[in-house]
């Protein structure tokens, strides 16, 4: 049976969500086999935390070059397992590391790329939305090794105890893998909300908080959302850079997206289009939001959020 | 410092999109500046100037890359009427359709005979959205990656560049020696308009427009290939309401029918 590659995805050292997306895409191909870049004495404690999804065997690198030069390192290690095992294909997080990972990793192997897949079927075909999620692309690498890099939330994960084999292996790593240095890292604040790009519902405030998120949190977090943002309420320092939705924030796409006093700027479509149910807080009955909404209210958020909180409260006890 | 910026031309992001044979329909589209390279024209500048400038005869050049159709000269134009002082344009029709690796490859076909200190690159083309070309540049040229900088600072003499890198996975402080590969977001700057006397200039620029045979690179069968594409059936229309004090509850009742909570 063939055997398909995962890149084990972790955030401040803690696996995503997207581990078990991407081993559910996988095991429709083959075997999977996750593939943990960890730093030197942290590999065991890694592969144990990946502890669901149907994950068969995990291979582990340790070195401290994966922290030290990022990207680059991380991309070298990768390429050198994929040329020495050959597997079917390559599944890595589709975001900004994943996505630099596995343009580097093409390069070395010669191998074509798929980016922001959101499906993945058992004969390699990548499925991908685009022009503002306007038109569905199927399409298929057609030299090397596959190297699809899939979207968080995209794939419904089957959350099976994994009870992987794993395997220690050494690599040297290539003198050109170290040449740019990380001399800090500073993980995103996260809070107690979850991941904006894992979250099953996002809530999202714009410029007509006018600075004021409260009502936009109180909402989020009566139904266990994460918090978005508009680029020009992180531009105005109201809610940190990390939040941003859109072209150049994140890219979501949740069961629920609710954008409160968002006008609904193509940049900010970009990121949040293919949200399935999309409900638009505006009081401006122009904003062209309304157009993709499914579910509008006409109003000021000040007023309608508070109602609308008390209301899940409600609904939730 | 000899500085090359990479720009692409882009569809219009205003304008509808279609598919046409497996690629985007470019002919039908008003074509622009990607805008996010804008931002990367604007730091190559700012690099310049605060190290003694990109006139005639000083220290330092920018150069606008670029690989497109013939009429990606109206893009590049615009690079140059922002003050780059040069460019070169990769065009040939076996280019029609080149994915990301062919890019890169031609990309870096270019650049590796230039002997550039920094190429900056966008972090993302606003058609193909894929921010992969930089970090593909910087394999293709064994040159360091410093991508998705939101601030940049160079020390010519040393050849030292120290980057703050922002993405999902938080903020990191990078440094590497020239050459890097470097890629800005949006928020590192304001870009600045042409001028008209940098638009009446840059009618004089030079602009060395290659063909591949040119360039050396050959371009090999295509990596990836589209099987089908097709318009998703458009959102139907959406309840929409007018609060009159009951458009929360409201709300929060449509969420709880569709299940969301
Ligand atoms: C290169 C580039 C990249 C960009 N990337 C992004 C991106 O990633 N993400 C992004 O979001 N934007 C991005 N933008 C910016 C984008 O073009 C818009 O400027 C931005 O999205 C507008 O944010 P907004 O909708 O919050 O503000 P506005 O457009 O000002 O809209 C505010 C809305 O709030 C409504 N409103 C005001 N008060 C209230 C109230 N009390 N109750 C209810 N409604 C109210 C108003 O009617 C209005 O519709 C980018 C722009 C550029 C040039
Ligand atoms: N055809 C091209 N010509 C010149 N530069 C390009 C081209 N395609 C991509 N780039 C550069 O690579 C960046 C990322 O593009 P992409 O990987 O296509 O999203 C862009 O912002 C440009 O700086």
């Amino acid at each position: 049976m063939s055997n398909v590659f995962i890149l084990a995805d972790f955030l401040d050292g803690k696996p995503t969500k997207t581990n078990a997306e991407l081993a559910t895409a996988g095991a429709r191909i083959g075997s999977v086999t996750a593939v943990v870049l960890a730093p030197v004495g942290k590999g065991e404690a890694q592969a144990s935390s990946l502890a669901t999804g149907p994950i068969s065997q995990i291979l582990i690198v340790e070195s401290d070059y994966f922290s030290q030069n990022g990207v680059a390192a991380v991309a070298d290690a990768l390429a050198q397992l994929v040329t020495t095992k050959s597997p079917a294909a390559l599944l890595v997080a589709s975001h900004a590391f994943g996505k630099e990972v596995a343009a580097r990793v093409a390069v070395r192997t010669d191998s074509g790329i798929i980016t922001d897949a959101v499906d993945v079927s058992s004969d390699l075909t990548a499925t991908q939305l685009v022009f503002g999620g306007s038109t569905t692309v199927h399409s298929k690498v057609s030299h090397g090794t596959p190297i699809i890099t899939v979207r968080p939330n995209s794939i419904n994960a089957e959350l099976t105890p994994a009870t992987p084999v794993v395997e220690k292996i050494e690599l040297a790593l290539d003198e050109n893998s170290k040449k740019a240095t990380i001399t800090s890292s500073k993980p995103p604040v996260q809070g107690d909300r979850p991941q904006l790009t894992e979250a099953n519902i996002v809530v999202s405030g714009g410029r007509g908080t006018n600075g004021d998120f409260s009502p936009v949190e109180a909402f989020a977090d009566s139904m266990g959302a994460a918090v978005g943002a508009s680029r020009a309420a992180t531009d105005a320092g109201w809610y940190p850079h990390t939040h941003q939705v859109g072209q150049t924030g994140k890219s979501v796409s949740p069961q629920l997206y609710v954008a409160c006093g968002i006008s609904g700027a193509i940049q900010h479509r970009a990121g949040m289009q293919t949200s399935k149910t999309i409900v638009v807080i505006n009081k401006d009955p122009e904003a062209p939001l309304f157009e993709i909404a499914d579910f509008g209210v006409i109003g000021d958020l000040f007023a309608v959020l508070p109602k609308a909180t008390e209301g899940v409260k409600a609904h939730k006890s | 410092m000899k500085i090359a910026v990479c720009v692409k031309q882009v569809p219009d992001s205003w304008a509808e999109k279609k598919m046409v044979n497996g690629t985007l329909d470019r002919e039908n589209v008003d074509a622009v500046l990607n805008d996010l390279d804008e931002y990367a024209v604007e730091e190559a500048l700012r690099i310049a100037e605060e190290h003694g400038g990109n006139d005639e005869g000083g220290p330092n050049t920018v150069t606008v890359i670029s690989m497109g159709p013939e009429r990606a000269t109206e893009a590049v134009r615009k690079a140059l009427s922002m003050g780059a002082n040069d460019a070169i344009l990769v065009t040939d029709s076996k280019l029609a359709g080149a994915d990301a690796l062919t890019t890169s490859a031609v990309l870096a076909g270019v650049i590796s005979k230039e002997n550039f200190d920094l190429v900056l690159c966008g972090t993302e083309s606003t058609d193909a959205r894929m921010s992969v070309v930089p970090a593909m540049l910087a394999e293709r040229l064994s040159s360091a990656q410093l991508t998705f900088a939101s601030s940049v600072t160079v020390d010519p003499a040393s050849g030292k560049v120290t980057i703050s890198r922002v993405t999902e996975a938080g903020v990191d402080e990078m440094y590497a020696n020239f050459p890097c590969v470097i890629s800005v977001v949006e928020k590192i700057n304001e870009p600045r308009y042409p001028s008209f006397k940098g638009i009446m200039a840059a009618k004089k620029k030079s602009i060395d427009v290659r063909d591949l045979a040119a360039v050396g690179v050959s371009v090999t069968s295509a990596w990836s290939l589209v099987a089908d594409s097709a318009p998703r059936p458009p959102r139907a229309a959406g309840i929409k309401v007018t609060d009159d004090g009951s458009g929360g509850e409201k709300l929060a009742s449509y969420l709880a029918e569709k299940k969301l909570i």
